[in-house]
């Protein structure tokens, strides 16, 4: 098996100013699947493909922003592992109890140089997306509501140390670089884009003036046209929309940047490329980052390295 | 017979820091009434009272509170001095207001 230890992004908690408004945003207006609430008041989500319990994570709050952002890895000897292999770097780890999110498993929980955090757990209860294990039809009601993402895709976050963060990404947890923003110096790294799989990025991170900070969440939408129709959603709900819909230059991805009730950015993307860890890392200097963030506008948006929840 | 619908009340905003002024109705956000007749003066970002960079004082006029305000950016002593975030309020008559956030960047070319 090719795809070993961290396979993908799991979860995400996000913190909301009103919980009832931002459920029903995601809810109705996204078209994720309600998955139960806790003893703590959060509210679980999943895209309406994704087989584990859960994805998305809303917590009230008196502030915006992210909780964590957690991976699945292959096994639990890979989270015994790679939680060693972190404290042999110098990361301190700290263990979060099965149960304390609904069916998830232990995790173990770790804050990176840019003040995230950052989770790592084996162990999430199959549910399904609701098609069966025989002879499954290839989508149903869920998939036609709302935005209707198959998948919570990735996460760009915003903070100081960048390459702190991205050297315990690529030494420590086996992920690669695929793209990259440079400064003027030919060398600074403003925004770095890290897979652990053969997707384009699964983690990215931009350098920002405060740490611990959400640029966006981003959930994958099938074809460029159903970005398109999640653009009118956008609209006949009055979701306020920071870019889009465009093209990346980098990653190629087709997107709209938008914010949820609360003022967390979120993105519906669809595209790019296949990636490979032996692939050449592609370069955007900082110059041309109009283009790498809005290849058919060429536009500096400014929002893209300012605004953070 | 119809149903006549109330009539929204429209009031003037004036930007201190530029002097521009525009209407907002006194039922949406003094942000949402400068950028929907695409007037500038008020850095728009997220729209949902979760950043900063909207961030005003009101200098003059009083407003209502539509929305929540991110704690992290406006305390109660923001709050008592009339800073606060132009997404999250509606005028309730003429409004002067000054603006306090910024598009801040590591990176500045």
């Amino acid at each position: 098996m090719a795809v070993t230890g961290v396979l993908r992004p799991g979860h995400a908690q996000i913190r909301v100013l009103n919980l009832e408004e931002d459920v029903k945003f995601y809810r109705d207006v996204f078209g994720l699947v309600e998955q139960g609430r806790d003893a703590q008041g959060r509210v679980y989500f999943k895209a309406w493909d994704e087989r584990d319990h859960n994805s998305v994570i809303l917590r009230q709050a008196d502030t915006a922003g992210i909780d964590f952002f957690g991976f699945k890895v292959d096994s639990v000897a890979t989270l015994n592992k790679l939680e060693a292999d972190l404290n042999a770097y110098g990361v301190k780890t700290e263990r979060v109890p099965a149960g304390e999110m609904l069916a998830t498993g232990e995790r173990v929980r770790f804050e990176v140089p840019t003040g995230h955090v950052i989770e790592l757990y084996a162990e999430k209860k199959d549910v399904g997306n609701g098609l069966g294990y025989s002879n499954p039809a290839p989508w149903n009601k869920q998939s036609e509501t709302g935005f209707a993402p198959t998948r919570m895709d990735h996460a760009l976050l915003g903070g100081g140390d960048l390459d702190g963060a991205r050297d315990i990404f690529i030494n420590v947890l086996g992920f690669y670089l695929t793209e990259e923003v440079v400064a003027e110096d030919g060398k600074t790294q403003i925004a770095v884009w890290l897979s652990c799989s053969n997707k384009t990025h699964d983690i990215a991170f931009v350098r920002a003036p405060e740490n611990g900070k959400l640029h966006h969440v981003s959930y994958w939408i099938e074809t460029w046209e159903k970005v398109l129709r999640a653009a009118d959603l956008m609209s006949m709900n009055d979701v306020p929309v920071d870019i889009g819909p465009t093209r990346h230059g980098i990653t190629r991805g087709a997107t709209i940047y938008a914010f949820d009730r609360s003022g967390n950015r979120f993105e519906t993307f669809s595209g790019g490329y296949i990636s490979y860890p032996d692939m050449h890392v592609l370069t955007w200097p900082i110059q041309h980052l109009p283009e790498g963030l809005d290849y058919a506008q060429r536009k500096l948006h400014e929002s893209f390295l300012t605004v953070f929840s | 017979m119809s149903v006549q619908a109330e009539p929204r009340t429209a009031v003037t905003v004036r930007i201190a820091d530029t002097g521009e002024s525009y209407k907002c109705h006194t039922d949406e956000s003094l942000l949402t009434g400068m950028h929907r007749m695409g007037k500038r003066g008020i850095p728009v970002g997220c729209r949902g009272g979760g950043c900063s960079v909207c961030k005003v004082w009101v200098v003059a006029g009083d407003y209502a509170q539509i929305r929540a305000m991110s704690r992290e950016y406006v305390s109660e002593e923001d709050l008592a001095h009339g800073r606060v975030l132009a997404c999250c309020v509606a005028p309730r008559g003429e409004v002067e207001l000054a603006v306090i956030g910024k598009l801040n960047k590591v990176v500045t070319r």
